[in-house]
């Protein structure tokens, strides 16, 4: 146990290590003098603000020291949480910027991520080898996993945002309101949150209900299943069994998507203009802003690894497949 | 008697059309006797031994009855059949390897199984069941994948006789096991009898002198039917149906079995079951062929318990 933990510790240390070697790297090794070039493009007219900035960015890249001062200056650097200051928000910390941004995305992504693979995996356990629902969960799964996902957010801001009138669709919150802690305020942020939530669940929910259905069926078909039966077991226990087992992949699913969540928000926060981080890193290549950029990479890169290694630990108290694997790599 | 099938018509149906699978099989099996089935594969020894215990879903029973000790068994009725699952008719499956859920730790499961069966657990019994084919009581504890695979062989072994079944059907349980192993379970299957734990048993095999090992009786099936049911000794000694002969000259001697030797004897390979031969099904195969063979020869009792399906016998 405690070896499979250390492996996989060191894992995903030297994940995290080459990400941020990766991202020291690209701006040092790019062609022409990155800190002129960004000066320009942030397109600063007052020449004293560039000046500002010219000074700040040099200082920062240490371009003068020998660069594996450069190198361990970023790692010290990164342990205080300094990502750097941003060009698009000048002169706001990087830093700052995304720790805004954090919690919409997460408030987006993991309710719908969560909601969408229990309400998905339930479905499509229940409908297995029922004729009537499954007859109507398979062909509705299909058609919200086959649709592609931009075109079902357009569409659920168009019925419900524009025709309908129901719910807003951009903003995180209302354009006329502060964020501040009020009830009214709580009240408008769930407004704003309801489309792109829903069209994350929506998207998400035929995938896994369709997945478990198949696993459930492959189970029930199974010859663990075949004994159960032969042996009069009644279709609860054995359903039982099989729920289990085919949940199991599905945890690796879980972990994977957990893992992009980033990527999913992407399109739903462009789409929705929603303040998240997807939304941090268009206007990062929008406006050239390499430091933002860079400190939402890693900030991913964190999320991803964090989230793989629970995963990880889930996946061993649930299977004792893996913990069986676990003691014959002991012995 | 313990089991008497009469006339058992048994048809798969699939997309071309219902293949013959069990096209009319009569036979007995007394108390305390174990049955051996032999013939090659694709004669329809699986078809037999699922029809008594649990028919999937593409089989059809067609005609014919089931009785086992004086009730009829309602095969067709997958419900009503529930009742005599495990309690009266069990099953040690050919997949006894990958028969035990993954995720369930022996004892629990079990004890899940006899729980939704509505019998409680007689703990000492299991631990002695246990003991009587030599598995730790550890077992219970363990996880099938901790297991290895004669472990799990006698696991299913002992799941599947807990309930003192009066009949139980063994299907090619032998196959995936070395020789020496084979042995073992055979003995610790004829133990079951002896020491009444069941009453009667089927031991399928395409393997016949490991039947022989064990078998009071042999049956030869071929192609859906019955060609041959003698005392084990008779069959090998002194075989009347042609089918028979052949098998058992394919073997190098009885009693010997060599790792891997397949039935190669015989030139030739059973009909398909979807469109089967009119008269003998052998006929083509038959070394003995002649002009009666295009009617079907009827099974005849040739001697006490002797019984032939064969003109020439
Ligand atoms: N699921 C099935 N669908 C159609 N035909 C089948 C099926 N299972 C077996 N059969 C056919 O039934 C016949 C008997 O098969 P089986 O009982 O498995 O023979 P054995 O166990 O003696 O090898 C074979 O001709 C086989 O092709
Ligand atoms: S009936 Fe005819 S074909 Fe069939 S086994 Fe006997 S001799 Fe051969
Ligand atoms: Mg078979």
């Amino acid at each position: 146990m405690r070896r499979y933990f250390g492996r996989k510790l060191l894992v995903y240390g030297l994940t995290f290590f080459v990400a941020v070697t990766i991202n020291w790297m690209v701006p040092r090794f790019m062609p022409g003098d990155p800190v002129s070039s960004m000066v320009a493009r942030t397109g600063a007219s007052n020449p004293a603000a560039a000046e500002t900035m010219r000074v700040y960015y040099t200082g920062l890249f240490g371009l003068d020291q020998p660069i594996w001062q450069q190198y361990f200056n970023f790692w010290a650097t990164l342990f205080q949480g300094d990502f750097g200051i941003s060009i698009w928000a000048f002169p706001t910390p990087v830093s700052e910027i995304i720790l805004g941004a954090v919690p919409y995305t997460l408030a987006l992504m993991i309710p719908a991520i969560l909601l969408s693979w229990v309400v998905g995996n339930w479905f499509g356990a229940y409908a297995a080898r029922r004729k009537a629902l499954d007859n109507a969960v398979l062909p509705i799964g299909y058609i919200l996993t086959a649709m592609p996902y931009m075109w079902l957010a357009v569409l659920l801001a168009w019925g419900l945002g524009v025709v309908a009138g129901l719910f807003p669709v951009a903003g995180g919150y209302s354009f006329s309101t502060r964020p501040n802690w009020s009830w009214d305020f709580f009240l408008d942020l769930l407004h704003h949150w309801t489309l792109p939530f829903a069209s994350l669940f929506l998207a998400a929910l035929g995938g896994w209900a369709i997945g478990m259905r198949n696993m459930i069926i492959y189970e029930l078909e199974s010859d663990y299943s075949n004994y159960l039966s032969a042996l009069g077991a009644p279709q609860r226990l054995i359903r039982r069994y099989a729920f289990r087992n085919a949940v199991l992949p599905q945890i690796t699913g879980l972990a994977l998507q957990l893992g992009v969540l980033v990527a999913g928000a992407l399109v739903t926060e462009i789409v929705f203009s929603y303040p998240g981080l997807g939304s941090l890193i268009l206007k990062a290549i929008q406006n050239q802003d390499f430091f933002l950029l860079q400190g939402t990479f890693l900030f991913i890169v964190l999320g991803v690894l964090i989230a793989n290694f629970i995963i990880d630990i889930v996946y061993v108290v649930v299977d004792p497949r893996t913990r069986a694997g676990m003691a014959g790599a002991q012995a | 008697m313990s089991l008497r099938v009469s006339d058992l018509k048994v048809y798969y149906k699939t997309l071309k059309g219902q293949v013959k699978a069990l096209d009319g099989v009569s036979f007995e099996v007394g108390d305390r006797e174990i049955l051996g089935l032999a013939g090659e594969s694709g004669c329809g020894k699986t078809t037999l031994g699922k029809s008594l215990i649990r028919m999937d879903g593409r089989m059809r029973h067609i005609g014919g009855t089931v009785e086992l000790d004086g009730e009829e068994m309602p095969i067709g009725d997958d419900r009503r059949m529930n009742a005599f699952r495990f309690h009266e008719v069990s099953l040690i499956p050919q997949y006894s390897m990958s028969a035990l859920n993954p995720t369930r730790k022996i004892g629990k499961m079990v004890a899940e199984l006899l729980h939704s069966r509505g019998v409680a657990l007689d703990a000492g019994k299991l631990r002695g069941r246990l003991d009587a084919v030599g598995l730790p009581h550890e077992v219970l504890d363990r996880y099938p994948i901790e297991l290895s695979g004669g472990m799990k062989q006698r696991v299913v072994m002992v799941v599947s006789t807990l309930l003192d079944p009066s009949l139980l059907i063994a299907d090619e349980i032998t196959s995936a096991l070395d020789v020496s192993t084979q042995k073992a379970v055979a003995g610790a299957l004829a133990a079951f009898r002896d020491d009444g734990l069941v009453k009667s048993m089927i031991f399928v095999t395409h393997d016949l002198s490991l039947t022989y090992q064990i078998a009071d009786t042999i049956m030869v099936m071929y192609a859906g039917k019955l060609a041959e049911k003698a005392p084990a000794k008779e069959i090998v000694e002194a075989p009347r149906h042609p089918y028979t002969r052949l098998l058992i000259n394919s073997l190098p001697e009885v009693g010997v079995r060599y790792a891997d030797r397949k039935l190669t004897g015989i030139a030739g390979s059973p009909p398909s079951l979807l469109n089967p031969p009119k008269g003998c099904r052998f006929r083509d195969r038959c070394p003995l062929a002649f002009a009666q063979c295009e009617q079907e020869p009827p099974v005849v009792e040739v001697a006490p318990n002797h019984s032939v399906a064969c003109w020439k016998a």
